[in-house]
């Protein structure tokens, strides 16, 4: 049993000594595993009633007794006894009450309890003992909280994908870039404006918005409007769910939108022709210079 | 060395010479550990582990991710079909500028040059053009794509908001990048769509002042644009994309399953 360093022995000893009222000798030798002074046995009326006496004149402790006074287990107070005896090599106490059911070593406990001489069964030199300090319940020291997810090596599963995906992407934009050529017009003239002239497609649907607004809405206020409820979308829409099914009215505006840039992006790209007129691609051509060296 | 011993011998060599190769010190001072370019790796889970962990790849990977986020029908790549495509914009762009002086009327017979005098000069220039426009559509596209995974929602909302500059600046590079052929198209496209932002209510006409270099578009201009577009917007968009993919990983990885 490792031994407490006395001074943290002292202290508690005296702690305990003034909680039961009694005088502090008693409780340090009761802590020390020791026989209580001589005079300690009045002062101590409780224990004193408990202790008879030993046959062998001996003293006599009251394990049962100790145990529920104290609140330390039974079969610790054995220990306690039968390390000091060991450690002192005097005989160890006769004990009142049962004989520990639970003691330490059932074989070193049982002639020690009838008085025989202490067993000498320590642990061979140079081996450490472990006592059991305590049993802390089974638990994570770190919570997670995460459930345990389904998962796959990123290689090569992943990069097997997106070395694919890459491979095919460089072979479409050779391939269309070995056929098309992009357009080199003739050189820029400030003099002279192409009719009709038309902002980058993907600008093209702002473009179209200008037919139908002033040019401060749809230039610029429904641009920055746009961009801005874009931006603020996670913001606003409170609804955790992602499935499809909880979101309808999520999807339907945000369709509508898409539907509607892309519709007017179109519309500007194929059926505006010059003065940025009407026309039908079909009938009238394509007033699209992005694409013209495919087209013609 | 025709015969058969002679080929088989040769054979021999060329393995040996491999495999001393692959156990040399400089290879795998090369290779980290873990790498299946490496002659001491076999296909192990903790090999397949390593090849992630023990590169540059960790930058951009973590070393599993979900295995529904590995199908190609939830993100359909399109977010790292936009970043490949911009990686091959600035390798295309780096071969352009070679050739390309910003100035007029040099620019534009630049150009013309490229078609006739520099080999592979016009498929270069063509891959630019439309590996740019395609990369305005993957970037909508991913976008579109993330709206409706709902991938928006926490934690990734200010990731989405990264995603709308990213957006932006896609734009404002194609946009800068518009004007630099210095033909009748690139002039007047670029007329109509700054006249558009000169609309804006207060500093409408100051911010184009600025981005023109004047009240309108000038040889000026095009130095202006021409900086923008292979120096300051890159630039800018390189860091909010190093924001971005780390946002990805720090909220956890790909969202989903739906
Ligand atoms: C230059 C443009 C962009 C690049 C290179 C880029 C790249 C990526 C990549 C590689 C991913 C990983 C998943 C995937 O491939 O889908 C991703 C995810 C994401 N992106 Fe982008 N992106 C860009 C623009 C945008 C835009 C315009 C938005 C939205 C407005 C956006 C919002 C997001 C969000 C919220 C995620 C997380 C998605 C999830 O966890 O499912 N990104 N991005």
């Amino acid at each position: 049993m490792a031994q407490l360093p006395e001074n943290l022995l002292r202290r508690s000893a005296e702690a305990r000594a003034k909680a039961d009222g009694r005088p502090f000798e008693v409780v340090m030798a009761e802590m020390k595993g020791e026989a209580p002074p001589a005079g300690a046995a009045a002062a101590a009326p409780a224990a004193a009633a408990a202790a008879p006496v030993a046959a062998a004149g001996g003293p006599v402790r009251d394990l049962d007794a100790e145990s529920a006074k104290f609140g330390v287990r039974r079969t610790l107070l054995e220990r306690g006894m039968f390390a000091r005896a060991r450690k002192d090599g005097t005989a160890v106490p006769a004990m009142a009450g049962a004989v520990a059911a639970a003691a330490p070593a059932a074989g070193q406990a049982a002639p020690a309890a009838v008085g025989g001489p202490p067993p000498v069964s320590g642990p061979p030199p140079g081996v450490r003992t472990q006592r059991l300090l305590t049993v802390v319940k089974a638990g994570a020291i770190q919570g997670t909280t995460r459930e345990p997810q389904d998962k796959v090596n990123v290689w090569p599963h992943l990069l097997a994908i997106e070395f694919v995906a890459l491979l095919v992407m460089l072979a479409l934009l050779t391939l269309m870039s070995a056929f098309i050529d992009a357009p080199l017009l003739e050189f820029a003239n400030f003099n002279e404006q192409p009719n009709p002239s038309k902002a980058p497609w993907y600008f093209l649907g702002l473009q179209e918005l200008l037919a139908y607004f002033d040019p401060q809405v749809a230039g610029v206020l429904l641009p920055t409007f746009g961009m801005i409820a874009l931006m603020f979308i996670p913001y606003v829409d409170r609804n955790p769910s992602v499935r499809p099914s909880d979101r309808k009215l999520a999807i339907a505006i945000f369709t509508v939108f898409f539907m509607a840039s892309s519709i007017l992006t179109i519309f500007g790209s194929f059926f505006r022709g010059p003065g940025f007129n009407f026309v039908f691609p079909w009938r009238d051509g394509i007033f699209f210079d992005d694409l013209k060296t495919l087209l013609e | 060395m025709a015969d058969e011993n002679g080929k088989g011998g040769v054979l021999t060599a060329v393995k040996g010479m491999g495999s001393h190769l692959r156990n040399s010190q400089v290879w795998n001072s090369i290779f980290r550990p873990g790498s299946p370019a490496r002659a001491d790796s076999g296909d192990t889970p903790r090999n397949r582990a390593y090849v992630v962990m023990n590169n540059v790849l960790y930058h951009l990977h973590p070393v599993k991710v979900k295995r529904h986020g590995v199908k190609l029908s939830y993100t359909l790549c399109l977010g790292g079909l936009s970043f490949f495509l911009f990686i091959l914009l600035t390798v295309t762009g780096i071969f352009l500028m070679f050739y390309y002086r910003p100035t007029s009327p040099a620019a534009y017979f630049d150009l013309q040059a490229l078609a006739t005098d520099v080999a592979f000069g016009q498929l270069v220039r063509n891959m630019h053009r439309w590996g740019a426009h395609l990369m305005v559509i993957t970037v909508f596209l991913h976008m579109t794509r993330v709206f409706y995974h709902g991938a928006y929602k926490p934690p990734r909302e200010f990731n989405w908001v990264v995603g709308i500059i990213l957006l932006l600046l896609t734009l404002l590079l194609s946009f800068t990048g518009y004007l630099l052929p210095w033909d009748q198209l690139a002039l007047w496209a670029v007329t109509v769509g700054s006249n558009m932002g000169a609309y804006a209510p207060v500093f409408g006409e100051q911010v184009s002042f600025i981005l023109v270099g004047g009240v309108q578009i000038t040889a000026d201009t095009l130095l202006r644009f021409y900086v923008l577009h292979v120096l300051f917007l890159p630039f800018v968009i390189t860091i909010f994309m190093a924001v971005h993919f780390w946002r990805v990983r720090k909220d956890g990885g790909i969202s989903g399953p739906l």
